[in-house]
């Protein structure tokens, strides 16, 4: 069971005069679980998302994004040692975050032209699998070998290295989960993201998550731009994410919609870059009705 | 010797590039361009009386054209001294004109193309390879089947021997005359080696040919000619790759590259160049197309100091094709100039230029083209797309796309994107697992993806690994 805290988190715009958006939030959330982050716009949510995974755009003044991992986060047979349970994100690259099992869905993903999905998805797999195996290795400093290796990485399909997931075995994996989250086969060959539909790159985002198996699977706004039954592969993409995998989901919305599919364990208010509200479903029941004024008015009306 | 010299030291990436032989030639031609100069190359190589002619010809018009200065963003080339170059150098192989199989070749020859990796193709008995150290072939493999349907695949040198009556008639004659470019002219004077096809009426060859080239002693020129006659409705594709070593002293390649395609006839001329870091590279290529003919060029320039490269087509018969994908990649000192040429001078006839370029730490890259549409060329149509990627803002990308178009009925499309390399692109590919190094190398790749997927394999991970080559600590 991983866990992710974050603590106390301020942030702003990495500029100069940089606007500050996040003013201290505080949450947490655990693999199997799903949360909903709600909030009006320009509350902080998107900030606090990328942030976590480690957007340059953005410069941490305060708190921590913390990670706990336990035996089995990652497979049965990788075992995490005492002093290397616990982790601050933000000391860590993009990379290594992805490594230490936290994804992103993004609101825009972007579009690479070609770059081939099956050859990305590919190389990512392998990449965080290898950058997983460095971060839990007993010796440090040795990391200058692993440069001298050669091309490991080469966009083109070259002969597999130990360790790595091959390209028929992968092809295999990529075809069952796409099947799970009903999509066209000939996604696979398809740049990535270039001319997908709105729909269709939220799907991509989410069959992302199904192969790379994060344990806490931060999804901003992948409700937004979907037609019914887009919403309904998407949801049961989601589900299966949480119940096959047991990924922990922060799942970042408007609307209530999403929730009738995906139904949260908690649901948590932002309102100016900090969470101000936590409740059960119930809560983003009330939201849809009432909007946020009341909310606003509990939190600075009583001050 | 300078801070330029010094610079350049740091510059190559790889150890590979450092990788030089001792120099072990049979027979080395004096310093400098004189008309003794030229008839002791001649002499050497055995030649008929015509071509030692028209060697010195062109050493005359190659002393009285003036250097090219006047171009805006031209390379500088103030540095090219012509008198400090070895023109010619033989390797010594006791059976001229190539060794017969690859276990005859000497044993540091084979090294070196073991380090550069281009045995692996000819294990893999892909298909024909021929090679050229220095000046000459040294291997060639040519497989029975061309042999039985006549084509003919051999070192240039040889064809002058063995073929003069094709030679004559087509060496620099009607194609790429000397008088082209000084360039042109210098390589008429001093070619040597490089690779002569014939390929008859109606016959296809199935697999691509092949020939390598490398350059790999100090201060030395290097001219091969290659001409390609693609007899009607024969069809062929034609790979060279192209490499040198660095040395102190600058390196000139200038070689020419002829292209016959006849009526109905599809020639593909695909090149992956990577020379040293102080190499000069200025080439001539260019294609005759004629009734209903397709040419392809497909060209990846890599290294060097500058280059000036132009691939040219004439299309010279109504319905005649042009397609050309090029691609550029300009480190820190270098400028690459390259781009494309294309006459419509029949009607009917089409042609598309894809340019893709990429620079980073201060290089440039310039995109040059010509598209000239003649008067009576109708229906006739053209598309350019321009394509530039930068790394950092200290790079410099122009693009120069000339079009004279002379005929009122033809359909023209000219489409240029300057971009560099997103910040947001990155971070999605290093939120997936990608470290920063290989996200942008992935984001390069899917960029040059449209060159990569007309090479064979080999070629296109050479590509991909030379890249990678030349992104490699600058990053980071």
């Amino acid at each position: 069971m991983a866990r992710l805290e974050i603590q106390n988190l301020h942030a702003e715009v990495n500029e100069e005069g940089g606007e500050q958006i996040l003013m201290g939030v505080d949450l947490e959330v655990e693999s199997g679980e799903i949360h909903a982050l709600m909030g009006p716009n320009g509350s902080g949510k998107s900030t606090m998302a990328k942030v976590i995974a480690g957007h340059p755009a953005y410069t941490v003044t305060e708190g921590e994004v913390l990670i706990h991992l336990e035996d089995g986060d990652f497979g049965e047979d990788f075992e995490i040692p005492e002093d290397k349970r616990t982790w601050n994100l933000l000391d860590l690259e993009p990379n290594e975050r992805a490594a230490l099992g936290v994804f992103l869905g993004f609101q825009y993903p972007a579009e690479i032209e070609g770059v081939t999905m099956v050859n990305f998805l590919r190389t990512a797999l392998n990449a965080k699998l290898e950058e997983r195996e460095e971060l839990f290795e007993e010796d440090e400093g040795e990391e200058d070998e692993a440069e001298e290796s050669g091309y490991a990485t080469s966009p083109m399909e070259g002969p597999v290295d130990e360790g790595e997931v091959g390209v028929a075995e992968f092809q295999g994996l990529l075809r069952e989960k796409m099947e799970l989250l009903d999509m066209d086969e000939k996604f696979a060959t398809r740049y990535l993201n270039a001319g997908f539909s709105g729909g269709e790159k939220k799907q991509n985002e989410v069959l992302q998550a199904a192969i790379l198996e994060p344990s806490i699977a931060v999804l901003d706004e992948i409700d937004s731009g979907l037609d019914i039954d887009r919403l309904q592969d998407v949801s049961a993409g989601i589900n299966a994410l949480r119940d096959e995998q047991g990924t922990g989901v922060l799942q970042i919305t408007h609307y209530q919609r999403i929730l009738d599919y995906v139904e949260p364990d908690h649901v948590h208010i932002m309102l100016d870059g900090k969470v101000v509200k936590s409740g059960g479903p119930e809560l983003a029941e009330e939201l849809e009705d009432k909007g946020y004024d009341w909310v606003r008015e509990e939190v600075y009306g009583t001050a | 010797m300078s801070s330029e010299q010094d610079h350049l030291k740091e510059t190559d990436t790889e150890a590979r590039f450092e990788f030089k032989k001792e120099q072990r030639a049979a027979f080395k031609s004096e310093k400098g361009l004189t008309e003794e100069t030229i008839r002791v190359i001649s002499e050497d190589k055995d030649e008929p009386e015509w071509m030692l002619e028209r060697r010195l010809r062109a050493l005359r018009q190659f002393h009285e054209m003036p250097m090219p200065t006047d171009w805006p963003g031209q390379p500088d080339l103030s540095e090219v001294d012509v008198d400090e170059i070895v023109p010619y150098i033989r390797p010594d192989i006791e059976t001229r004109g190539g060794a017969e199989s690859w276990e005859d070749l000497p044993e540091e020859i084979k090294d070196t193309f073991d380090k550069l990796g281009i045995p692996e193709a000819e294990k893999n008995a892909l298909s024909g390879v021929g090679a050229q150290y220095e000046s000459e072939i040294v291997y060639q493999n040519m497989q029975e089947q061309w042999q039985e349907k006549g084509v003919v695949f051999m070192d240039m040198d040889r064809a002058v021997r063995e073929h003069p009556e094709i030679v004559e008639e087509y060496f620099m004659t009607k194609c790429v005359p000397p008088s082209d470019n000084k360039f042109a002219a210098l390589h008429g004077a001093v070619w040597s080696g490089g690779s002569f096809v014939y390929v008859p009426e109606g016959v296809t060859v199935e697999m691509p040919i092949q020939a390598y080239f490398r350059m790999n002693s100090e201060g030395m020129g290097q001219f091969e000619h290659t001409l390609i006659i693609a007899e009607e409705n024969s069809e062929v594709h034609y790979i060279e790759g192209c490499s040198a070593p660095k040395y102190s002293a600058f390196n000139l390649h200038s070689g020419g590259v002829e292209v016959f395609v006849k009526e109905g006839a599809h020639v593909q001329y695909s090149t992956v160049q990577n020379w040293s870091k102080n190499t000069y590279n200025l080439n001539t290529k260019r294609a005759i197309v004629e009734k209903d003919g397709t040419m392809e060029w497909v060209s990846g320039s890599m290294g060097s100091k500058a280059t000036m490269l132009y691939p040219c087509s004439i299309l010279k018969g109504p319905g005649a094709t042009d397609n050309h994908i090029t691609i550029a990649f300009a480190g820190k000192g270098q400028n690459i100039d390259t781009g494309a040429k294309v006459y419509h001078n029949a009607p009917d006839t089409k042609s598309t230029i894809e340019s893709k370029s990429i620079s980073k730490d201060g290089g440039r890259t310039n995109y040059r083209g010509l598209v000239h549409i003649a008067d009576g060329a109708t229906n006739s149509s053209t598309s350019v797309e321009c394509d530039a990627l930068m790394f950092d803002n200290e790079s410099t990308s122009d693009t120069m796309p000339y079009m004279e178009i002379e005929e009122s009925k033809v359909d023209v499309a000219h489409e240029a994107t300057v971009g560099k390399i997103g910040d947001e692109d990155v971070f999605y590919l290093q939120s997936r697992g990608l470290d920063d190094d290989d996200a942008k190398q992935m984001i390069v790749a899917g960029f040059i993806e449209p060159i990569t997927e007309e090479l064979p394999i080999e070629y296109a991970v050479e590509l991909n690994r030379l890249i990678e080559l030349e992104m490699e600590g600058s990053l980071g």
